[in-house]
């Protein structure tokens, strides 16, 4: 599933570059303990987290996860944005909680191997 | 290969920079994307433990045909109990450490996980050693 396309179903706003929005994911993991995250994540999956600092986007460099959602409509800072552009990194923002934002994509056809 | 990097303690706007250095420099050595996966984890893992626990201090990276080994000396406290510390879901961090993301008790199982040796020595007052490798296959 395209980035694209996970904007348009939790109906997100975009922090980063619109090309970034042309990412493909094939798995997600919704999870607010990066060790969780670092522990049990597979590669290239999209992220959906209420934690917001550096970390989560440190945490993401680190698994070359290309896109991450803040719920519960938390907002990045600009550190975070600009970290983020320079990894090549998609962040969206959605009013929807946790719960809410990964049943929307899973019953979208987004799969579950992504951990946690 | 030889990389050395001072890590501050409590700097959490630059907490992951060595790791993602190293990772930088395994891509473009053309390094399979597992391997680096593995070191980077490990790493990001124990850097962190360095800012949270350990006052900072310095990590040292070699890299041959085989393996990478990556050593980390902080000026912490010291682990009074290693093997109590190794126990997932231990943890001394404080609730501001929580809230970033960390100090849940996964660091040092993490580094286990996803390294082929780890060995920690600790003395009480004079900080801890860390020293992963992760062979290359």
């Amino acid at each position: 599933m395209k980035l694209k396309q996970v904007q348009k179903i939790l109906k997100a706003q975009s922090h980063t570059g619109e090309a970034l929005l042309e990412a493909e994911v094939s798995a997600a993991c919704g999870c607010d303990l990066m060790s969780d995250v670092l522990a049990f994540a597979s590669d290239h999956i999209l992220l959906l987290t209420g934690l917001v600092n550096l970390q989560v986007i440190r945490t993401a460099e680190m698994l070359d996860i290309k896109g991450i959602v803040f719920v519960r409509g938390k907002v990045p800072t600009e550190d975070m944005k600009k970290l983020a552009e320079e990894k090549q990194i998609c962040l969206l923002s959605t009013n929807q909680p946790l719960y809410v934002a990964c049943g929307k994509l899973y019953s979208k056809g987004l799969g579950e191997k992504g951990g946690s | 290969m030889r990389l050395h990097y001072e890590v501050e303690g409590e700097d959490f706007l630059r907490a992951g920079e060595a790791s993602a250095a190293v990772k930088r420099i395994l891509k473009q050595l053309g390094i399979s994307t597992e391997y680096i996966r593995k070191v980077a984890i490990a790493m990001y893992e124990a850097e962190m433990n360095m800012v949270i626990h350990g006052k900072g201090g310095e990590i040292d990276v070699t890299l041959t045909g085989e393996k990478i080994e990556i050593t980390l000396k902080d000026r912490g406290l010291g682990i009074p109990d290693i093997d109590l510390a190794m126990q997932e879901g231990y943890s001394t961090a404080s609730a501001q450490i929580r809230e970033l993301g960390f100090g849940a008790g996964m660091g040092l199982p993490n580094i286990k996980r996803y390294s082929d040796t780890l060995k920690i020595t600790s003395k009480c007052g004079e900080g801890t050693m860390v020293y992963i490798e992760v062979l290359l296959k």
